[in-house]
């Protein structure tokens, strides 16, 4: 059943429309648990797209196992996905910098708020990113450590590769995800893949992992798979790399392998005189969880994300 | 004065980004005045460009009082002005989300620390920001309520209003919050425009401006008494929303005096032409906010309102 969150009229003939999918069982006891999925707060990160299709087609086609209730929000800045655009069109600030929002607030403000009422209450909550168009990560969980206790039950079920437990930071107070979690809605945030694209087996492997979560929680009850065993790790192992010279960066690595301290993960090359500006080499060892995927660096870009140790 | 380069992005495909420094006098850091950030505050822009003309005047006519070092930095953030974006040209992130910034860190965080440090240990610091919704203000000193802050420091500048902010989490990043956590008293100024040059407002900010560090026995400057400042907090503004969106038609702008039920603009059907509804003050006071788009979404903030009982 499609409900409409929030509706808001734009200038001519049109309305900004949040929509969500309500799935559940023929009969309703009362007590059911409900889970909530949504992404494309930023516009560019289209991963939660396929694994919110994938969702839906497989509850649909299992109506039977379904025991509670789930909720599809594909797009909470629809306008933004619709136009490419990261953040919410003609709006400063980024949406997820917004909220609880504010119903006596700016549009946006207002459409955070009662993005947050229509969540209020849920059993859980599952909030899908995809990095930027600049980046590429393995499927994790990014968890404040301020709520990795509530947190880590549901992360370490999530068939991910990767928990990143980060330090707080006062800017963070108006995610999605804090938000959510100060009213009592359990929130992980999941990043995965790379901006205004789809992968297509990272979105299989998280659907899986939603639905292990949900049997959990009792929301289903038919076969799921067994989920991975994610690596867990606190903020003061990983590695940064930045760019420190402006060019083009060629990776010479794959993404999510282990690297040794010193070795070169690639070179930032200057197209105008043939010379290489930076060989990029790898701060520490472990393994790679986030790798450059646009090639133009500026100083300062990041190149890579290292997580100290041996995961092979 | 002294021109110079305080801070340089190295970059490959255009002309390095170099955000200068001028610097009148000699000693003790006693000012300084940040201007552009963003690449549309054109206005922000020429303030700090009249404001170079006129210290180098003063200076030059020994108008600098003792051992007093001002210092301004007209534009930050040119490599985005030059091709109209109003955030950082390659990745869209604002510079002025991202101080004290970190030198290790990305791009803008680079371009936040190294200007950061440029600017540290100032007595008094002047920001000309523009605010994340698109309109017009009354000239206002603003500053955040970070428990650093002086209104009585405020008033000096003799603009008509202080607003003070109480600061929510994503203002922590800013450049205002961050001078005053780190013991500059920290002002933003606010005049009417942004994206175009409003030559009159323009020469009211240069004159608070000189008025300010004239009082603060910076400057020895003949300055024309400037208002008695009206301290408003942010939060008691009263917000006028539109109920319905189409073409927008203003009938009145900021710093007018309004009263109750007085129509203020009006929402055109953009299809159809007919009046869909009109905007009635809600109450007596002095417009302080006005939206300025030909459009308006539903539920836009088109005006916001000081009420009668501040006068
Ligand atoms: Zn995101």
């Amino acid at each position: 059943m499609i409900k409409e969150v929030v509706s808001v009229g734009l200038a001519v003939d049109e309305c900004l429309r949040v929509k969500k999918n309500v799935l559940q069982p023929e009969r309703l006891s009362g007590d059911e648990k409900r889970i909530c999925i949504v992404t494309g707060t930023h516009g560019d990160e289209l991963e939660g797209q396929y694994v919110c299709y994938e969702l839906n087609r497989m509850i649909q086609e299992h109506k039977e196992n379904l025991k509670g209730i789930v909720e599809i929000y594909p797009a909470l800045n629809p306008l933004g996905v619709d136009s490419i655009s990261r953040g919410i069109p003609m709006f400063d600030l980024d949406m997820n910098r917004i909220f609880p929002g504010d119903e006596k607030g700016a549009v946006a403000e207002h459409v955070a708020a009662r993005i947050i009422e229509d969540i209020a209450g849920a059993d859980l909550c599952i909030d899908i990113h995809a990095s930027n168009i600049f980046l590429r990560e393995i499927p994790q969980a990014r968890i404040n450590v301020n709520t990795a206790r509530q947190l880590l039950p549901f992360a370490r079920r999530l068939n991910l590769d990767f928990v990143w437990i980060h330090a707080a930071a006062t800017v963070l107070e108006s995610t999605l995800a804090h938000s959510l979690n100060s009213i009592q809605v359990p929130t992980v945030v999941v990043e995965m893949g790379v901006g205004m694209r789809i992968t297509e087996e990272f979105c299989h492997q998280l659907t899986d992992g939603i639905f292990c979560v949900m049997k959990d929680l009792g929301v289903w009850d038919g076969e799921v798979a067994k989920p991975k065993t994610p690596i867990i790790s606190q903020d003061g192992e990983v590695g940064f790399v930045n760019a420190e010279a402006p060019g083009i960066f060629v990776p010479c690595v794959e993404h999510w392998r282990n690297v040794q301290k010193g070795q070169r993960i690639g070179r930032i090359l200057n197209s105008l005189d043939g010379t290489v500006e930076q060989e990029v080499c790898a701060p520490i060892h472990g393994m790679l969880f986030t790798l450059r995927e646009y090639p133009v660096v500026s100083c300062g870009s990041l190149i890579a994300r290292v997580l100290g140790g041996d995961f092979e | 004065m002294k021109k110079e380069c305080i801070y340089t992005l190295k970059k490959q495909y255009r002309d390095d980004l170099n955000i200068y420094g001028y610097r009148f006098g000699q000693g003790e850091k006693a000012a300084c005045i940040v201007g552009s950030i963003r690449g549309n505050e054109v206005q922000q822009l020429y303030i700090c460009s009249q404001l170079v003309k006129s210290l180098k005047r003063l200076e030059e006519n020994g108008a600098i009082v003792g051992r007093n070092e001002v210092m301004v930095i007209p534009s930050v953030n040119h490599s985005s002005m030059n091709i109209s974006k109003r955030f950082w040209a390659t990745d869209n992130t604002d510079i002025n989300r991202m101080f004290p910034g970190y030198d290790a860190g990305e791009t803008t965080q680079r371009i936040a620390a190294g200007l950061f440090d440029a600017i540290q240990g100032y007595q008094y610091g002047i920001q000309f920001p523009s605010f994340y919704l698109p309109g017009d203000f009354v000239p206002h000193v603003r500053m955040m309520e970070t428990g650093f802050q002086s209104h009585a420091l405020a008033n000096q500048f003799g603009m008509p209003y202080v607003v003070i902010r109480k600061p929510k989490p994503i203002d922590t990043t800013t450049l205002n919050y961050n001078w005053q956590i780190w013991n500059t008293n920290a002002f933003s100024l606010y005049t009417s425009a942004t994206d175009r040059i409003d030559r009159d407002s323009a020469r009211q900010a240069v004159a608070c401006v000189l008025r300010f560090l004239t009082q603060m026995g910076i400057l020895r400057y003949t300055s024309h008494s400037g208002y008695l400042a009206s301290v408003i907090r942010e939060e008691e503004l009263f917000n006028i929303k539109t109920g319905v969106s189409g073409i927008y038609q203003r009938y009145a702008n900021p710093g007018e005096e309004i009263h109750q039920g007085q129509i203020l603009a009006s929402v055109i059907d953009p299809l159809e032409g007919e009046e869909l509804a009109r905007v009635l003050s809600p109450t007596d006071g002095i417009i302080f906010f006005a939206h300025s788009a030909p459009l308006v979404m539903e539920g836009t903030i088109v005006f916001k309102i000081i009420e009668r009982l501040h006068e």
